[in-house]
């Protein structure tokens, strides 16, 4: 029996202490009518050697060579060391730390991992994880509706650069609380929040959301920005990459005095792209708004014999002490994930994160560069982007897409779905993980596939607009 | 010591660092960081020892017994960490199209349908990332039903007083009004106070089956009955599935929505707290409404439905697929396991637990409901000896660390005094269950004669009892150097 450790003789004896005679009658408070019809679809049970061969095979089938697409999940170098030290027993096994005296290392680790994510992001405080990014922004939503004392109403300005994926999550978390979000365009150059474009009489927003870099990897007026939300009674919610942090500015010296709320996806710190999941979501405030965030917080105190130790903190706010006046009914979060990355940060160091975002950014700009040496291949948006950046095709990008993808390569991300005014753009990153030479043969293959779409004869499809 | 005492300035790991700097030269000054990060600066060698030395300081499942109620600590089987690793799942990216993940997709879809298949219920989504999230996936599907009826005088969600807290506080998320019901003295749900609580303002109600109790509703076609006739539907929480797994379908109990957490029945790690997979199934009637994104089969080829082919979605829960890393591993487990196994795991939970609690109960101790058979789990009740020799549950919880068990669930559910909810999982042997029942006497018999002993538990543990009222007033959240 698989993962059942008892013997015939075992279950005899458990049976006769309990005082029946077939496991069957441990069942018999259950109504007959309900004890099942039995299982009809789950197949029968293998032996971990065969299913291990239908996983290999599936994973055969996914397998591919070389992906440029970014979008919210970037590949990086993961180092060995963060995934070998992430799968012992003792993090990988272990329960969320209710029992702080037996479960110091977790943590201690959580703890280690608040001063970081802090310090990354400049603000005071750090919680100790959300599900991922898109909902760490709709929890950012929340705490700023009730954070935001001046605001009488419940209006979020939601700029169209924020992830289209993120926004609508935001939409299904928040919609049943009549919150409104309203939508910023961006400017159709530069791929950017303008300032000039906020309206004049905004009147009364909660909240006004600003990503750094956007979702097209341009980089926004954030100073600008801050300061008008500021000046008028809104707080600023930040979505940043932890990537880009090590270089750019962080959201806690946005303007006069910093964003209030900074969330984001951790993924880009050690975890792998997976197929989307599981990343977490990661979330820093101002002290004063720390008993408004969602979430577990750890905190540094003292045991009985007057020696530091570390455990769960401000849990009022939490479900499982206020219910239905909780701040969020998170409760699992995403703890395994955050393990890998701070053990992530603390291998790669300063230094190291500063590398990888400078070098993300140099692959992405080199890739830039051969792009639009193409024929028919422009880069949209005119403004200083970081590690990630929008192509326009001259030619049908479905058609670029089905030919690269099936030599292995994925080539970016269509944004026509989201922005019907992006027709035929791809988004693209060059991590550090892409050599020069990555990058020439990808320029190659994009070049037969232009070379043979020129030659290919499409419909010609009158011009309606 | 924290990592960052052991940081030293410019020291450098250069074996996990890209061997070049990029020029940042096209970025104006003012975008740019003029300070770095507090990052530690320690070698490779040194945060390798460091985390494996923090890890020696936790339990888990791999090192101990964690009889933790309503949280079934099984054993996270290798085998599904080790192939939901395997090179082409780990490097898949996200937005991959279905010619790029014929076999990622053939998972997930055989993962969908094992799920309506132990749950009886009509469609899956795998979207939700935790049973929080599973909770309001499910909540906003009952509200868009009442909706899109044009219902909409149905702003209240029953939720029984011994619900766990994520039930009342996702029902606040989806903006409805909570109304507890009381539980009567064996346990099950109030019928009568039910009957009273009903109405045309009732949009469902939130109930674990078996109960948070530890034992199983007995009359829960009954409450079916009275929750439908009243125009409401029936949310379960899946939290204590591992009870009934492959025994009974809670879509034959008459739910229409269920969450399942895949951390706990299917065996997928704990991690210090996360990450779980929530996934819902529903009846027919709500399956319009099942969260995006959904994996359908069609033309010899699995595909993803989005939004855009399910008008009537409550939306996207994460920006992609969930977690789809967490989700992999239980459907290896599930391979694992089978028709068969998934059967014996209700069985052998079931013998776990009833044997624990009779061998508990001619130990000395009270059980919260000495009537009733034990499901996966049950309850003893420390009240007496609090009250005579001023040891409580929490107490006897600390002194468990030092006999090497991690502490059953304790404080929890709420409406029973100084308890401690115990589930011991199919996957635990008879000499593990013996040891902890021991190690329960041997405690009770120390808080007889010696009950500062157990008052100051634990000894044996890296740290004694943390003062957790320091911890929050005088919050130290993150460290900076002195």
């Amino acid at each position: 029996m698989p993962f059942i450790p008892h013997t015939e003789e075992d279950v005899k004896q458990m049976l006769d202490a309990i005082g029946v005679n077939t496991i069957d009658d441990l069942f018999d408070e259950i109504p007959v009518n309900l004890r099942a019809r039995g299982l009809e679809v789950v197949p029968t049970g293998l032996s971990e050697m065969e299913v291990g061969r239908i996983m290999h095979e599936r994973a055969m089938q996914d397998q591919r060579h070389l992906c440029f697409a970014g979008a919210g999940a970037y590949e990086h170098h993961i180092p060995a060391a963060v995934w070998e030290i992430t799968t012992r027993g003792e993090f990988y096994s272990a329960y969320t730390p209710y029992q702080a005296e037996a479960s110091q290392g977790t943590l201690q680790l959580l703890y280690e991992y608040q001063t970081m994510m802090a310090s990354l992001t400049g603000m005071d405080v750090s919680n100790a994880s959300l599900y991922d990014g898109a909902s760490a922004l709709a929890e950012a939503v929340l705490m700023a509706v009730r954070a935001n004392r001046r605001a009488k109403s419940k209006r979020i300005l939601m700029p169209r650069t924020v992830h289209p994926q993120y926004r609508k999550v935001v939409e299904t978390i928040v919609k049943g609380q009549g919150i409104s979000l309203e939508l910023l365009d961006y400017d159709r150059k530069g791929g950017h929040i303008n300032p000039d474009s906020l309206p004049s009489e905004p009147g009364d927003f909660v909240a006004l959301v600003i990503p750094q870099p956007n979702f097209f990897g341009v980089l926004e007026e954030v100073d600008t920005l801050t300061d008008w939300a500021h000046q008028h009674n809104a707080l600023v919610i930040a979505v940043v990459n932890p990537t880009a942090l090590a270089v750019l500015t962080p959201p806690g010296q946005w303007g006069e005095i910093g964003a209030d709320i900074a969330c984001g996806d951790g993924q880009p710190l050690g975890i792998p792209l997976a197929s989307g999941g599981p990343y977490f979501g990661f979330m820093c405030c101002r002290q004063e708004y720390v008993r408004q965030m969602p979430g577990r917080i750890i905190g540094r105190t003292t045991d009985l014999d007057g020696k530091s130790g570390f455990a769960l903190t401000l849990q009022a706010r939490e479900q499982h002490i206020r219910r239905s006046k909780a701040t969020s009914n998170i409760c699992t979060n995403q703890g395994l994930l955050v393990t890998a990355a701070t053990i992530f940060m603390a291998l790669v160091g300063p230094d190291g994160l500063e590398r990888v975002a400078s070098m993300s950014h140099a692959n992405t700009r080199l890739l830039a560069e051969k792009l639009t040496a193409l024929e028919g291949v422009q880069q949209v948006f005119d403004r200083p982007c970081f590690h990630e950046t929008a192509f326009r095709f001259d030619y049908p990008v479905d058609e670029i897409m089905s030919l690269t993808t099936a030599r292995g390569v994925l080539p970016g991300v269509t944004l026509a779905d989201e922005y019907p005014e992006l027709e035929n753009c791809l988004l693209m990153c060059a991590t550090e993980t892409k050599t020069e030479q990555d990058i020439a043969s990808f320029t190659e293959l994009l070049q037969q596939v232009i070379a043979r779409l020129q030659t290919t004869p499409r419909p010609v499809e009158p011009n309606m607009a | 010591m924290l990592i960052f005492e052991r940081s030293k300035a410019n020291r450098t790991n250069k074996a996990q660092q890209p061997r070049q700097t990029g020029s940042l030269a096209d970025i104006p000054a003012n975008f740019l960081r003029k300070q770095r990060p507090l990052l530690p600066e320690v070698s490779e060698m040194q945060t390798v020892r460091h985390y494996t030395r923090l890890s020696q300081k936790n339990f888990s499942i791999d090192t101990h017994f964690y009889p933790l109620g309503s949280c079934t600590m099984k054993y996270n089987p290798r085998g599904c960490n080790t192939l939901a690793m395997l090179p082409g799942f780990v490097q898949r990216h996200p937005t991959s199209p279905a010619n790029m993940s014929q076999g990622f997709l053939a998972c997930m879809h055989d993962l969908q349908d094992i799920l309506k298949d132990v749950t009886g219920m009509k469609a899956v989504s795998l979207a939700p990332m935790a049973g929080a999230q599973g909770e309001f996936a499910g909540v906003a599907m009952i509200r868009a039903y009442h909706d899109a009826r044009g219902d909409s005088a149905r702003t209240e969600i029953l939720v029984p007083d011994a619900a766990h807290g994520t039930n009342p506080a996702t029902a606040t998320m989806c903006n409805f009004k909570v109304r507890e019901i009381p539980t009567n003295k064996e346990g099950d749900v109030d019928i009568e106070a039910l009957k009273a609580a009903v109405g045309p303002h009732t949009a469902g109600i939130m109930l674990t089956n078996p109960s948070t109790l530890g034992v199983f509703e007995r009359k829960i076609k009954d409450i079916a009955g009275i929750i439908h006739d009243a125009g409401g539907l029936l949310y379960y929480d899946g939290a204590n599935l591992n009870a009934i797994l492959g025994k009974v379908k809670p879509g034959d109990m008459g739910f229409d929505v269920i969450h399942m957490n895949l951390h706990k029945t299917f065996s997928t790690p704990h991690g210090g707290g996360g990450p779980g997979a929530g996934p819902v199934g529903v009846s027919a009637r709500l399956e319009p409404f099942l969260p995006v994104p959904l994996v359908i089969q069609r033309d010899n080829e699995f595909q993803v439905l989005t939004e855009k082919s399910r008008p009537q979605t409550i939306g996207p829960m994460s920006a992609f697929l969930g977690n789809a890393g967490i989700l992999m591993r239980a459907y290896i487990y599930a391979r694992l396991l089978g028709r068969e196994g998934m059967e014996r795991v209700a069985e052998y939970a079931t013998l776990n637990a009833n044997y624990m609690m009779v061998k508990l109960r001619r130990a000395g101790f009270d059980l919260a409901f000495p009537n009733r058979r034990a499901t996966h789990e049950f309850i003893v009740t420390l009240k007496k000896q609090a009250r005579e020799l001023d040891v409580n549950a929490m107490d006897f919880a600390k002194r468990l660390l030092d006999y090497g068990f991690h502490a059953p669930t304790t404080y929890f559910p709420l409406l029973v005094p100084e308890c401690l909810l115990i589930e011991p999982t199919e996957t635990e042997a008879m000499e593990t269950l013996d040891g902890f029942i021991e190690a329960m006497a041997r405690i009770k018999h120390e808080a007889e004669t010696d009950a500062d002993l157990v008052k100051g538990a634990p000894y044996t543990q890296p740290v004694r009892r943390l003062d957790d009222v320091k911890a929050a007033k005088e919050l130290d959240l993150t460290w900076s150097a002195a």
